[in-house]
């Protein structure tokens, strides 16, 4: 991956979600890299997002892939619109909708720490 | 122009004490035997990819394996669309005068090589390894958040996709090879395991053994005359997450690119082979090609429309539901079922008219899609 972000980030085991923006063109993304991906400017800022959003699109996963998950199952699995304009995957609260307002926290699953949505 | 001169297809499922290898070479012998043709006239290989024998170098593997000489050799991975991949590149060689016969391969023991696990982990790689992956995400998942939102938007219930299966399964009855051949109703499809909701698992295809094979060449070497006569493809992301949309996505450039290169319009279509990994994949491609109103496509196949004996008979094998889904041959699976449709073999599964026919196949999270018009003349 390109280098981390300077911002705290759940990815590499911080309490938090960055994401990345680009100064000459606006364009806002989630997957850290080191160009925008629509202009190709480069560097990105890194940013750090404030954690609520609108749930886009959400599954309970019951059969989870691993023996070390089945524990953990079922969990909700959903897609947030951030509101800073991106859109990123997460865990949330069973009863979660598409269309509602949610805001995160971080909890640990299977051994690190990872974005969990409840009704904001 | 270029012609599918000959296929060959193993039956799907449990093949134990089969390698890739082995799958790859029953496919390959019997594709050429169909197109009347000896393995040195083969001067082109396209090769898939194998989970389970993960190999740097497939093609010359196969070569060296299977004893080819080919003048052109090379692997094509695009996940579940790279049977129709390869099937329009070994058009376009064919057309380009690059070479005369060109054997399309896949094969995979993807069922008996591992455990059920192993195979649901290999494949949920396909998404994102830092931002998806660790949330315990699946194959399955992916697909069933995009079902969330086409079902939000649209209308879409559990008992319209639970049609698509019912479908499926009705025409894998009829189909000697296909996995599963046992008659399902809508109740038993609802009333299956929950696996990432709303997908039960009776809404997604199995996970198979089997291997597929054709040749591409620039005259027929048979008797059958069964031309490629468009292609497309339309590619907008890799990860669910980043999909431009879980609503529209490439299926519809895909086809039109396909339906222009080929000079026609989509009512000139008599049937059609459509990828179907989960119940929600195939209503999408279906609604967003406009082979059913967006919403419908359940309603459509319950009103028997996509029946053999329908306006648009739909994977008269069974697709990858029900006849099985080993890989890259699990798409292949279907252009052969559409060969044995065009050339008057598929016995209790023979449609009417066969004359004209739309394949389209996606990858990854609807990521990549490819899209072809064959045609029998």
């Amino acid at each position: 991956m390109t280098q981390a972000s300077r911002v705290p980030d759940w990815t590499t085991g911080g309490a938090g979600i960055a994401f990345q923006s680009c100064s000459a063109c606006g364009e806002r993304w989630y997957f850290r890299r080191g160009f925008c991906p629509r202009c190709g400017s480069t560097p990105p800022v890194d940013r750090q997002a404030t954690g609520q959003g609108t749930v886009h699109a959400a599954t309970l996963v019951t059969r989870a892939p691993s023996e070390e998950l089945r524990a953990h199952a079922p969990y909700l699995i959903v897609l947030v619109d951030a509101d800073e304009g991106f859109r990123l995957m997460a865990h949330g609260a069973p009863q979660l909708r598409i269309g509602q307002r949610v805001r995160c926290r971080f909890v640990s699953f299977a051994g690190r720490l990872i974005p969990y949505f409840d009704p904001a | 122009m270029s012609y599918v001169t000959g296929v060959g297809l193993t039956p799907f499922g449990k093949l134990p004490g089969r390698t890739t290898l082995d799958l790859m070479s029953e496919a390959a012998a019997a594709a050429l035997a169909d197109a009347q043709l000896q393995r040195a006239d083969v001067d082109g290989l396209l090769c898939a990819y194998s989970t389970t024998f993960p190999h740097l170098m497939l093609s010359t593997t196969f070569v060296e394996h299977f004893g080819l000489r080919p003048t052109y050799a090379h692997g094509v991975l695009v996940g579940g669309a790279t049977g129709f991949a390869m099937a329009m590149l070994a058009h376009t060689l064919v057309e380009s005068g690059v070479a005369r016969n060109v054997l399309v391969v896949a094969g995979e023991n993807r069922l008996t090589a591992q455990t059920r696990d192993a195979a649901v982990q290999t494949l949920a790689q396909v998404g994102h390894a830092d931002y998806e992956v660790p949330l315990g995400a699946t194959i399955p998942a992916y697909y069933a958040l995009v079902a969330s939102r086409y079902m939000h938007e649209h209308g879409t219930t559990e008992a319209d996709l639970a049609e698509l299966a019912v479908l499926m399964r009705r025409n894998a009855v009829n189909h000697p090879g296909a996995q599963f051949r046992d008659p399902i109703t809508t109740h038993d499809v609802l009333a299956s395991k929950p696996i990432a909701s709303p997908l039960k698992l009776l809404d997604c295809c199995p996970v198979s053994d089997g291997g597929v094979a054709f040749v591409v060449g620039r005259e027929p070497t048979s008797g059958f005359r069964v031309r490629i006569r468009g292609a497309g493809q339309a590619h907008t992301h890799q990860y669910v997450s980043g999909a431009p949309s879980l609503t529209e996505f490439g299926a519809k450039a895909s086809v039109e690119r396909a339906r222009e290169s080929a000079g026609i319009t989509l009512s000139d279509v008599r049937c059609a082979a459509i990828y179907d990994s989960f119940t929600i994949t195939l209503t999408i491609l279906l609604e967003e090609i406009g082979l059913a109103p967006r919403g419908q496509a359940g309603t459509a196949a319950r009103a028997g429309y996509f029946d053999r004996d329908g306006r648009l008979p739909l994977n008269t094998h069974g697709g990858l539901l029900s006849y099985g889904h080993c890989g890259a041959g699990g798409a292949m699976a279907h252009l052969a079922e559409m060969h044995h449709q065009m050339t008057g073999r598929a016995g209790a599964r023979q449609v009417k008219d066969a004359s004209l026919a739309l394949l389209h196949g996606d990858g990854g999270v609807l990521s990549s899609h490819v899209s072809l018009v064959m045609e029998a003349q």
